[in-house]
């Protein structure tokens, strides 16, 4: 789950980690009055969006004057923001946070997050702050520094001072630097997070060092353990249809091609979508039904498949293990009819009886085609998504 | 011979009188399985499919000499029948339960250091020696005692590279669903090391899918230590970046654990990469 750079920096001061003076705002009318409150002669009017790379497309911009203020939040607010990651529609930008300006002196690195190799939590710094860190960590790799913690010890205060001298500070901003590092272990273990990231934090021009930009990712897995985190959730920034799958135990992935795929297992799921493109056909979507796959789940999941307009005709791969294929076959028929599917269907069905599923499946008098396996199964659907 | 498991080894159930235990259960005995007991805490004493309940593993290690055990117990307590398993002296934990968070993963396997536990999964099937020993989740039927180990990270693609070596008359001596999750137990290479010792397994069959770099750890090892025939398949050849496909493990990020990557890294070790789910048996078959 993700959360807002406003909400993230609130979590940041509660756990002693210094953020920029700034407040968030939903109006032009609020954003003026915060940047008023805040004093100065210079603001960031900073688009809240579930998304990096905001900054190259107009989403963080510089005001000289509360006029400016006004201006810039006019025009970002109730905008869809694209950047380079999100999609070509991007997200809508409902909220906005207000900064006070500061003048930097070194733009630096630092995050933690669970890295899977070596199974430990570890820091990432660098004094390359401000970039894309994996394009540092792939063309300067010299100038990435790792600090794995031992789950047992937790983060030792060496371990903090050898990121702070690799990252050049000195004197307080040595005990600075521990005291941001112990925040975010800190955060990072008590909410359940996956990444902390702080890109840039700043050293100002008076030697402070301040998270200049947030970003925190929390374990799906955990966040029903935390309703403060829970409570900060925007479903404006997530997708309708995989909000929808969500509540339905389904797991759903918009994708931009016209073959709707309904399978059960996430590995199987992606290898259906490979080998329909494979056989020249674009998916629509990932979608895994789950294991215990049962009506009102493949009803559910015809429907989201097929709010998809843009869907010309749909395979169903399923491989009944301990579910029988009859009834799943059943499950599809009923499926079908209840929500009145009008593009073909292709179903393959394997495992335990099979011939009795498929036999359910053949002249139904509905857009149905059982396939005899996976490979003829993707080769027809391409055709018959071409065909229409 | 077969790896891991037979016809002797008893298993005990945690998590055995919910729905999920009883339910798998059910069929693992119907398989032939020696499921000697289960373990759920206030019920013990009482029987449960016609086998003794247990409040503590230590208890049903004590009364049944069980070395295995599978977990079915809900995410947010599976961290902690895990470490009981452990402590229990346990020596084949199987965890079938899904969406265990993963700081709890990282403490239980840094907990798990220094002990002769063998832990599998989390998120996974479990692992079966056809005809002899079914713990976990697979259907039972589709199987053969045969040749071929298979190892894989997903469960369906599993029993789909089961149904094609049944289908071509090979048969699998073992087969182990190391699970979806990023933190886990049993690797590729801990699997293959054993797939390779082992008599009975004359060739390997391996499913992988988009993140992590464990499949490339496993090309090395193939590489160095490998002689039998090995068939690979890696999944989300079309998975976009950053999105999770289903698995927690199963992400690209920052360029990082791309099936294109795996493939060729797999490919420089000479192993054969299906380019379809469909030919794993066929071209495993043709090794022989």
């Amino acid at each position: 789950m993700n959360i807002h750079e406003y909400q993230a920096k609130q979590l940041f001061k509660a756990y002693g980690i210094a953020v920029p003076q700034g407040m968030f705002a939903n109006t032009s009318q609020a954003a003026v009055q915060v940047a008023n409150d805040l004093g100065g002669e210079g603001w960031v009017v900073k688009a809240q969006v579930h998304a990096g790379g905001r900054g190259k497309v107009g989403g963080v911009k510089v005001a000289k004057s509360l006029d400016q203020v006004a201006e810039i939040s006019e025009e970002l607010l109730g905008k869809r923001l694209v950047t380079i990651q999100t999609d070509h529609l991007g997200l809508p930008i409902n909220s906005l946070l207000i900064e006070s300006l500061y003048p930097i002196k070194r733009e630096l690195y630092l995050s933690i997050l669970v890295d899977r190799a070596t199974e430990r939590v570890i820091f990432i710094a660098s004094v390359a702050g401000g970039m894309d860190i994996e394009a540092v960590a792939h063309d300067s790799p010299e100038q990435i520094i790792t600090v794995p913690v031992h789950p047992a010890a937790g983060l030792q205060a060496s371990q903090c001072r050898k990121v702070a001298y690799n990252l050049g500070l000195k004197g307080a901003q040595v005990k600075e630097l521990t005291k941001i590092m112990q925040g975010m272990y800190d955060l990072f273990l008590d909410k359940d997070a996956t990444q902390i990231e702080i890109n840039p934090l700043i050293e100002t021009e008076g030697g402070d060092l301040l998270a200049l930009d947030a970003k925190i990712n929390f374990d799906d897995n955990a966040v029903a353990l935390h309703s403060d985190i829970l409570a900060m959730k925007d479903p404006t920034q997530e997708d309708d249809k995989e909000n929808y799958a969500q509540k339905y135990g389904l797991n759903y992935i918009t994708l931009e091609g016209n073959i709707g795929c309904m399978v059960n297992g996430a590995g199987l799921a992606m290898a259906t979508m490979d080998l329909v493109k494979l056989k020249g056909g674009l998916p629509a979507n990932f979608l895994d039904v789950g294991g215990g796959t049962n009506i009102e789940k493949v009803c559910e999941a015809f429907k989201l498949i097929l709010s998809d307009s843009s869907v010309k005709a749909v395979l169903v791969n399923i491989f009944g293990g301990i579910v029988q294929c009859d009834v799943i076959a059943s499950g599809i028929l009923a499926a079908i009819e209840q929500i009145h599917v009008k593009v073909p269907v292709v179903v393959r069905l394997e495992g335990t009886n099979v011939e009795q599923g498929r036999a359910l499946l053949t002249d139904t008098g509905l857009n149905i085609y059982p396939a005899e396996d996976l490979a003829h199964a993707a080769e027809q659907v391409v055709a018959l998504a071409e065909a229409v | 011979m077969s790896i891991l498991i037979n016809k002797d080894t008893k298993v005990i159930c945690q998590g055995f009188t919910g729905k999920q235990g009883t339910f798998h259960s059910e069929q693992t005995l119907a398989y032939g399985t020696q499921l000697v007991g289960g373990v759920t805490p206030e019920r013990g004493g009482e029987l449960h499919l016609g086998l003794p309940v247990f409040n503590t593993v230590d208890d049903a290690v004590k009364t049944t000499g069980a070395t295995a055990s599978v977990i079915y117990v809900p995410p947010f307590y599976a961290a902690d029948a895990i470490l009981e398993a452990v402590e229990a002296g346990i020596k084949i934990i199987v965890c079938i339960t899904e969406g265990i968070p993963i700081l709890q993963m990282l403490r239980v396997k840094a907990a798990m250091v220094g002990t002769d536990a063998i832990l599998i999964g989390p998120n996974c099937p479990g692992v079966i020696t056809p005809g002899e020993c079914k713990i976990g989740i697979m259907p039972g039927k589709i199987h053969l005692p045969g040749l071929i180990g298979i190892v894989s990270r997903s469960g369906t693609l599993t029993y789909e590279s089961v149904h094609q070596t049944t289908q071509q008359g090979l048969g699998q001596s073992t087969c182990v669903g190391i699970g979806g999750d990023p933190i886990h137990g049993m690797n590729f290479v801990d699997v293959l090391s054993r797939f390779q010792a082992d008599e009975q397994t004359k060739g390997i069959v391996m499913v992988g899918e988009i993140g992590g770099s464990e499949e490339e750890d496993a090309a090395d090892y193939i590489k160095a230590h490998v002689t039998k025939p090995v068939v690979a398949y890696i999944a989300g050849q079309t998975a976009p970046s950053g999105k999770r496909m289903g698995h927690a493990g199963a992400i690209v990020t920052g360029g990082k654990g791309t099936a294109k990557g795996k493939i060729a890294a797999l490919k420089s070790a000479g192993i054969e990469v299906c380019v379809s789910p469909t030919d794993i048996g066929a071209a495993i078959k043709a090794c022989f």
